[in-house]
């Protein structure tokens, strides 16, 4: 957060066409190790097309994208991956017929033995993800019972430990928190800050202007494609931001009529 | 037992809404659960009705000659079904291979050798063309492999009438093989040795010439034994095995996170060609000819084994040793009903009704392993 720090990503004026739609016309954002930078912003305001241009699924029609300080241009998601920049998406990426084990280990198995002998090492795979789901409060008593015996929280946990245990430097979440209840939500919020504390950049995607603001340091809002501008905690109160991120006037008479429930 | 006990266990530490795992669920979680219980059923079936040859070392061949035979073909269904397609194509598979073998050996008089190369690279040609149709045109691989069904049993029809003159037989094979050093791997029965000295020393059964009435273990029961083992070794314990569980469960996912889905699929396209080929060897030189009707309708009962087996129709769960009962339990009830009084076309009725029960049940057990509510 000191500006004497190199951002771990940054981008700049960052422009993306589909055709002839204008997904991102003008997106400025960076995030800095040791801190969540939420990018807020309504449906339809780009943040899905900026995850994945920083995930390396499009490529930018325009603007800087630097990483550690260097321009670099993904060609493809393991790429960006290899630069440490994971990304944690909303359907998780975990298959709930497959064990904990399985999906944790899923595409990047540990292996043991030669030749045709060949095979994943089980035993070492249970025991790094009992202790990784340990770190995070998680008592997986059988890591080889299934995904789909997890909460919604448990698995949104086990997305962002196979994330962290692989490397990564930066990690995006999209939405971890849109489809959960209380306990799970402040569960998840929880094991963010943890992440964060270990050094990580977290940009934590959400529309949800209370979960950002429980574990944001900075926040970037992001209206039609454009940043409307980066604010830290206490540059910017919570409603202050619930309005910008509406695009100011229609939620204010929208909340009036609703009796300020929003 | 005691109350101290449970408390100093690791019950102790548990949450208290979690219901104590027991080895009962344990097992209740195994996917080939079904087919053990299927295969206990069945046997103590026949041990109640069957006339007790059944259960000699001769009847126990009897049955398992073609469990073997199906379950060749059941274990590579599985482990497609598992990575989360079809192939209707296996039985005209068969046929398909058999022709290509066959002609292989009495038409083009080449070696055994030879034969089956050629025979191997025919059905990496079809499992890689099913494959790549599939996911090419993002059609479901029922269709695409349907169509395959026909093709290639049309094709047989029309190839075995060029290479044979006009018949829908071609015969000759057990001749070209005869004094071929690999033909033992293919054909006959192994440990002839063995079972003699144990015949000899009265521990099997023996003509009244002293020849033991089982002269050896067929060699299809073997590979049977020896694919359903290396399957499910590949299955539990690779990288390959935890591929084929993502790509069926969920291809998306399975992407995202680094798996090579349509190479994992396109492999599982293969192998099942490649075990339809390998019945095809193993039938057309037991038997020293081919014939177009090889294999008719053996896709669906390996399929039917495989669901017995465990495997679920939507992929992504299932085992290949269940695949391997699964295999028995047919074997068993095929050849078991004429050691009966029992009218044996009672097996049609038996196939369609324990298909039934086995989907019945694998949908209860995908909730208890998944904890849907």
């Amino acid at each position: 957060m000191s500006t004497s720090q190199t951002p771990l990503v940054e981008v700049r004026n960052l422009v993306k066409h589909f055709g002839s739609v204008i997904a991102l016309n003008g997106v400025s954002m960076n995030v800095y190790p040791n801190e969540v930078l939420c990018l807020l912003g309504d449906n339809g305001a780009g943040k899905s097309t900026l995850i994945n241009t920083l995930a390396g699924v499009h490529k930018p029609t325009s603007g800087d994208f630097l990483v550690d300080g260097q321009p670099r241009l993904f060609s493809g998601p393991r790429d960006a991956l290899d630069a440490g920049i994971a990304t944690v998406y909303q359907d998780l990426a975990m298959i709930p017929l497959m064990s904990v084990t399985r999906n944790f280990f899923m595409g990047r198995e540990p292996m043991v033995g030669f030749g045709p002998f060949k095979r994943m090492n089980m035993d070492e795979a249970d025991n790094v993800t009992r202790d990784e789901m340990h770190k995070i409060g998680i008592d997986v008593r059988d890591p080889q019972q299934a995904v789909g015996t997890l909460s919604g929280g448990e698995r949104q946990c086990v997305a962002i430990a196979r994330a962290v245990y692989f490397g990564a430097k930066v990690l995006i979440l999209d939405e971890p928190t849109s489809a959960l209840g209380v306990a799970q939500t402040s569960m998840v919020l929880k094991y963010i800050n943890q992440v964060r504390a270990k050094g990580l950049g977290v940009i934590f995607i959400t529309h949800n202007v209370r979960h950002a603001y429980a574990v944001g340091n900075r926040f970037t809002v992001l209206n039609r494609g454009k940043t409307l501008g980066t604010y830290t905690k206490d540059a910017i109160g919570i409603e202050a931001l619930q309005n910008l991120m509406a695009g100011g006037k229609e939620l204010q008479s929208l909340s009036e009529e609703l009796g300020g429930t929003i | 037992m005691t109350l101290a006990n449970e408390q100093n266990g690791p019950a102790a530490r548990s949450d208290e809404r979690l219901k104590k795992v027991s080895t009962l669920t344990g097992v209740l979680r195994r996917p080939e659960l079904g087919a053990v219980a299927g295969l206990v059923l069945v046997t103590v079936f026949f041990l109640l009705t069957a006339n007790p040859a059944m259960f000699t070392l001769a009847g126990v061949v009897n049955f398992m000659a073609p469990a073997a035979q199906l379950g060749i073909l059941a274990v590579g269904a599985a482990l497609l079904m598992i990575g989360g397609e079809f192939d209707l194509s296996i039985g005209s598979m068969v046929a398909f291979a058999g022709l290509v073998f066959g002609t292989a050996l009495v038409v083009w008089q080449v070696p055994l050798s030879l034969a089956i190369l050629v025979a191997i690279a025919f059905a990496v040609f079809i499992g890689v063309t099913n494959a790549q149709l599939t996911m090419r045109t993002g059609l479901p691989s029922f269709i695409v492999t349907l169509a395959f069904l026909f093709i290639l049993r049309g094709l047989t029809l029309v190839g075995l009438k060029w290479a044979s003159g006009g018949a829908t037989q071609l015969r000759g094979m057990k001749e070209a093989v005869a004094d071929s050093p690999l033909a033992p791997l293919f054909s006959g029965d192994a440990f002839p040795g063995l079972f003699a000295w144990l015949a000899e020393a009265g521990i099997i059964d023996t003509f009244p010439n002293g020849t033991p009435k089982v002269p050896g273990i067929p060699v299809e029961i073997l590979w049977f034994v020896a694919i359903a083992l290396l399957a499910t070794w590949v299955l539990l314990r690779t990288r390959f095995g935890n591929w084929i569980f993502a790509s069926g469960g969920d291809p998306r996912a399975a992407r995202k996170s680094g798996v090579p889905v349509a190479r994992v699929k396109t492999t599982l396209f293969v192998i099942t060609a490649l075990c339809s080929t390998l019945v095809a060897i193993l039938t057309v030189l037991d038997a020293g000819s081919t014939d177009a009707r090889r294999g008719f309708q053996k896709e669906f009962e390996a399929i039917i084994a495989a669901v017995i087996g465990g495997c679920l129709l939507t992929g992504g769960y299932g085992s290949a040793i269940g695949a391997f009962f699964g295999s028995i339990v047919f074997g068993m009830v095929l050849i078991g009903l004429t050691y009966t009084s029992i009218d044996q076309d009672w097996y049609l009725v038996f196939l369609g009704g324990m298909l039934l029960t086995a989907v019945v049940f694998n949908n209860v057990i995908r909730k208890r392993v998944t904890g849907e509510r």
